[in-house]
């Protein structure tokens, strides 16, 4: 399958980038690691008339503490997310993440911006993200600005970036003392989308979940958070009752589409399980296990 | 339409051509370079047949555009027997029985070749992880995991003796 046909610039730096999507504004696509669009283009899903390829700006790529969070840049590589030690020993939600995206190869091309900025709900980094309260760095002709993630998701393929924006960084809260968090994932087989997935970060108070935030995979248009499942673990023992009820929430209110990987109630029930299992594992890890 | 002088070094040979922007990297290393060792398997960035090492890493080339290999180191799978003689892998894949009809062959190899440049001594769980963007219709995996496994202890022998 060949894509259509397309004018193709590589910037070599984000002013230069920016400068070129505002002349081609409406018809130009970002190109970053091109493992969801390219397949969209060859399907003729996406038919852009520009394609603007970023990966050219390797000053995108870090992954490092700055002050109260974990900045990484939109062009940073999954596999580089998967193997940074700062990711590794303070960040297991989003080391989970990292390793279940896709596969290793699609990894070693993929990047954290685009998974993001794709906005699809299937994507791994939406519910993440949605589960840390990350924020969303972006730069445009008139300079740069933040958006919370829970402000980012719009709709489907859909997101709060304006045609002349490009995402630039993710910004991830560092999680403070007695914070655990995890992300599990229903799939067929690697490299498939998730049936339904699960990514849990929650703040321990003794044995009480003081604060707690869940990002949900594949089962709604729009990448979503489980409020109903969130306020059933707030300011409760972190029990199996409770972590139970919590599942169950998810469980309700959640939105998915019956498809070949299996039924609304299947998912449903997939998705009370993943959200048990990943409360289960933050809990675990908020009181200092793996 | 949109054509791009391309200059990529591949096996070791550097290469200038034209290429329309929208030419994949596989239909460029079939097509243009004549190498059809890499294969085509499902064109829907799922199967690893077109498995190469572009810049270091293996990636799958139909999920990217020649005109983005423009400078870049390129390795595929004629690459790999030099003068003559089978590479460790190709050997393991041999003497393991790692492949039936061969297909998805040069995409384990070459996706084989990248993980363990990083990690030469992997467990089997390792292995498992570092082929799992790789499917094989015909093994069941278990010889391939056992190939790649022959290939490390080969090549870290080698490294061990020199």
């Amino acid at each position: 399958m060949i894509p259509g046909a397309f004018e193709y610039h590589s910037p070599t730096s984000l002013d230069e980038a920016l400068s070129l999507l505002k002349q081609h504004s409406g018809d130009a696509k970002i190109l970053a690691g091109g493992q969801s669009l390219i397949p969209a283009m060859r399907f003729r899903l996406a038919v852009p008339s520009t394609l603007i390829d970023i990966n050219g700006l390797n000053d995108l790529r870090y992954v490092e503490e700055r002050g109260d969070h974990l900045a990484i840049g939109a062009m940073t590589l999954e596999s580089s997310l998967e193997d940074a030690a700062v990711v590794r020993q303070s960040y297991p939600l989003l080391h989970d993440t990292a390793l279940v995206i896709a596969d290793p190869l699609v990894r070693n091309m993929a990047t954290v911006g685009g998974n993001i900025a794709h906005a699809d709900p299937a994507n791994d980094h939406p519910a993440t993200m949605l589960a840390y309260n990350a924020t969303v760095v972006a730069k445009g002709p008139n300079g740069e600005r933040t958006i919370a993630i829970d402000d980012f998701f719009t709709g489907l393929f859909e997101n709060a970036l304006t045609e002349d924006e490009i995402l630039t960084e993710i910004r991830v809260p560092k999680p403070g003392a007695g914070s655990g968090g995890a992300y599990t994932k229903f799939e067929r087989k690697v490299g498939d989308y998730a049936i339904s997935a699960a990514a849990v970060q929650l703040k321990l108070e003794g044995n009480t979940i003081a604060e707690a935030r869940i990002g949900l995979t594949n089962v709604s248009a729009v990448p979503m958070r489980a409020p109903g499942a969130e306020s059933a673990l707030v300011g409760k023992s972190a029990d199996a009752g409770t972590i139970e009820a919590a599942g169950q929430a998810a469980a309700a209110e959640c939105d998915p589409s019956p498809d070949l990987r299996g039924s609304v109630d299947y998912k449903r029930d997939i998705t009370r399980v993943m959200v048990k299992r990943s409360i289960d594992k933050a809990v675990a890890r908020a009181k200092g296990g793996n | 339409m949109s054509e791009h002088e391309v200059t990529v070094t591949i096996n070791g040979e550097k290469i200038t051509k034209k290429v329309e922007a929208r030419t994949l990297l596989v239909h460029f290393i079939r097509e243009d370079l004549a190498l059809t060792g890499t294969h085509i398997g499902c064109d829907t960035t799922s199967c690893g047949a077109c498995t190469v090492i572009v810049r270091g890493k293996p990636v799958k080339s139909c999920t990217m555009f020649a005109v983005q290999a423009d400078g870049a180191d390129i390795e595929t799978i004629e690459g790999l027997a030099a003068g003559g003689e089978l590479h460790p892998l190709q050997e393991g894949f041999w003497e393991k029985h790692g492949l039936q009809c061969g297909y998805c062959t040069q995409g384990m190899i070459m996706s084989a070749k990248g993980f363990l440049a990083e990690n030469p001594n992997p467990t089997e769980d390792e292995i498992r992880h570092g082929i799992s963007g790789n499917l094989c219709r015909c093994t069941g995996y278990n010889k391939i995991v056992e190939a790649i496994q022959y290939a490390a202890e080969k090549l870290q022998a080698a490294e061990g003796g020199e």
